[in-house]
């Protein structure tokens, strides 16, 4: 048997981010989207999902796991607390889960930084938009040098913050937070959001500040930093850097330490959602990478 | 003449705004001293937080001199009569800060957002309120708004908990005009469910006028601080906030005496440099920036070698919001990378 390099999808979540999903795998080379699975009979995302040729159904989980081919791979895009629900249901139907909601039962993942250690686990969790947006500059630091300290600002426009989001501000704050150590290597991570309701909506923005020692070979960290960017750019053409990195020599305050400030924007590539919403985009693009990646891998693994 | 005048609340925010004046070094002896004058003085409400509230000790924003948990506690210990208010901004501060600050003996939270994003503050109220804080909600940089939707957030915050909204000039931007007319838009719209507070600066030497019109329009809480230390031009100066509604007969509770010594005998030894309405200030009131940006702005001008003025402009024109201190780097970068003129002309400003 030839290597399995194409694997089949469902999206569970209909919604902008869902419908999101599907426009970015219809396009992608090895993975199948083959199933949008909603609650709502007379949801938008359903009925554009049918009419781009998907099997679309408003009968939930339910109905995913009662379809004779069941899917590699879902994408769950709907709430942490569907998440939760559902996680146990795909694991036991052998179905790996690429989660985009807070629930965060698996790993957390950033493809340019940790995927290749969590290409087999069953369940990963795609983290914030703010954290695939700027745990990977957070990791290109600290490939290079100790970060004692990364605290990340993320400032996005008002009108791509959903409902749950707002309602759970903290979430973000905290599971950032979270995965800037985890994942990006910090010793210590801090993460801020901003809303910012400027018309016309401002493109996402993400500062990475990093406390680095004094000494640092700071040629060695811009190279890394310029290096990362480019990877994140395969999937994310529209991440880029507004400046060089930016150096300031230790400040009192700063423990003796020296800072690196990154600068990004993050614009996204406008296929459901527009442009300005960055913050999903990178949601979206890094769950398809990350779908893409496992596919390819667990391809190369089971003959 | 009506023969009960109403009360008015004046919280003290000189050590909170007040942070931002000394970039975040408050010590704990500073922080007892000024409690301990502003208690004696009959000040009922001391905030006492990092100038962008609780967890704002950071790269971004400042690194504190004392955890600001350990100066709340001071003040809790040094008050008598007084009870202390924290700050918190959604998106910065979170739920667990909340309970480390009740936890210092904090007695009142004031929840900020930026005027169109109240709903993200409904956990922090509602978390607030499950702790038996008080709660006031705070709508930064209120002047981007027009009354009737100022009011429409304002009925978000009151519906997720919060008793008492405050109409904040962040810039200092407001005419005494378009205060009254936002402040009664909230009373109209709140009626009994909450009252209405201002909180004013003086980037154009408004901050009393500004308050006193706030009161006359229904505002029970006014926000002042010792000489006016604070963002920007600073804040509605307390003592001058006493000795103006002492001379209007409205009821304070304040002894103007004891808020004049605080001011001129306990704050003014203790710090460096007092704001004042300079230019890069006045650009802050002209063009409606958020008044903690200043001393960042200034910053960058000396590490980017351009104008803090012509930085506060563009970060005016781009429409930053508070929180957005980051932005302030990226302006300066984008300034100085350019060619040798030293303000880039800015749309719709006569040259």
């Amino acid at each position: 048997m030839t290597p399995r390099t194409t694997a089949t999808a469902a999206i569970v979540g209909p919604g902008n981010i869902g419908t999101d999903l599907m426009v970015k795998l219809l396009r992608n080379d090895h993975i199948d989207v083959t199933y949008m699975v909603g609650v709502d009979p007379d949801s938008d995302g359903l009925a554009r999902a049918a009419r781009a040729g998907l099997e679309a159904s408003a009968g939930g989980v339910d109905w995913l796991l009662a379809q004779p081919h069941l899917p590699d791979l879902v994408f769950e895009a709907t709430s942490a607390r569907a998440h939760l629900a559902n996680a146990p249901r795909y694991a036991e139907a052998g179905i790996t889960a690429i989660d985009l909601t807070p629930a965060a039962t698996g790993p957390f993942v950033c493809p340019v930084v940790n995927l290749t250690e969590h290409a087999a686990a069953p369940n990963v969790n795609m983290i914030t938009c703010g954290g695939q947006a700027t745990i990977p500059v957070v990791a290109a630091v600290s490939r290079v040098v100790p970060v004692a300290y990364a605290e990340i600002v993320a400032s996005i426009a008002s009108r791509s913050a959903g409902p749950g989001t707002r309602a759970n501000i903290d979430e973000f704050t905290e599971t950032t937070a979270h995965a800037i150590e985890a994942v990006g290597g910090a010793e210590r991570g801090k993460a801020v959001i901003i809303l910012n309701p400027v018309d016309p909506p401002m493109i996402m923005r993400d500062t990475v500040y990093c406390a680095i020692p004094a000494d640092a070979d700071r040629d060695a960290i811009t190279a890394s930093i310029h290096q990362t960017v480019a990877e994140v750019q395969v999937y994310v053409p529209g991440y880029t850097l507004r400046a060089e990195p930016q150096y300031d020599d230790p400040r009192p305050g700063w423990q003796g330490r020296a800072r690196v400030a990154v600068f990004l924007e993050v614009r996204g590539n406008g296929d459901y959602l527009p442009p300005w919403a960055g913050n999903l985009d990178i949601m979206t693009a890094a769950a398809v990478r990350v779908g893409e990646l496992i596919t390819l891998r667990q391809g190369v693994m089971t003959p | 003449m009506s023969t009960t005048t109403p009360a008015v609340r004046i919280t003290d925010t000189t050590l909170r705004d007040g942070s931002h004046a000394v970039a975040h070094q408050f010590t704990v002896e500073q922080v007892r001293a000024v409690t301990r004058a502003l208690d004696d003085a009959g000040v009922r409400v001391i905030e006492v937080t990092h100038g962008d509230g609780l967890a704002g000790s950071s790269f971004n924003y400042g690194f504190s001199h004392t955890d600001e948990i350990e100066l709340v506690e001071a003040a809790v210990d040094e008050a008598r009569d007084a009870r202390i208010a924290v700050l918190l901004l959604p998106g910065l501060g979170t739920v667990v800060d909340l309970h480390r600050a009740r936890d210092a003996g904090a007695g009142i939270v004031r929840v900020a957002t930026h005027a169109t994003e109240a709903d993200v503050s409904v956990q922090h109220f509602q978390a607030a309120r499950q702790l038996d804080l008080e709660t006031v909600g705070f709508l930064m940089l209120s002047h981007r708004i027009g009354p009737e939707a100022l009011a429409g957030q304002a009925r978000i915050m009151a519906d997720a908990g919060c008793q008492c909204v405050y109409v904040v000039d962040s810039a200092g931007w407001l005419l005494p005009t378009d205060v009254t007319d936002r402040v009664s838009a909230l009373v109209a719209e709140l009626g009994a469910d909450a009252e209405v507070g201002f909180h004013g600066h003086q980037n154009l030497s408004l901050g009393i006028a500004n308050s006193i019109a706030a009161y006359q329009a229904g505002a029970r809480q006014i926000d002042g601080s010792l000489c006016a230390l604070g963002a920007g031009a600073g804040n509605a100066p307390t003592e001058l906030l006493a000795t103006v509604f002492d001379r209007l007969a409205i009821p304070t509770g304040l002894d103007v005496d004891g808020v004049l010594r605080a001011a001129h005998e306990v704050l003014t030894p203790l710090v460096p440099r007092l704001p004042v309405a300079d230019r890069p200030a006045i650009e802050q009131g002209r063009y409606g920036v958020y008044s903690s940006f200043l001393l960042h702005a200034q910053s960058a001008a000396e590490r980017y070698g351009v104008p803090a003025h012509a930085i506060l402009r563009a970060v005016g024109e781009a429409g930053y919001v508070g929180g957005q201190e980051d932005m302030i780097i990226d302006v300066a970068i984008g300034l100085s990378s350019r060619a040798t003129v030293p303000a880039t002309p800015l749309e719709g400003v006569p040259q």
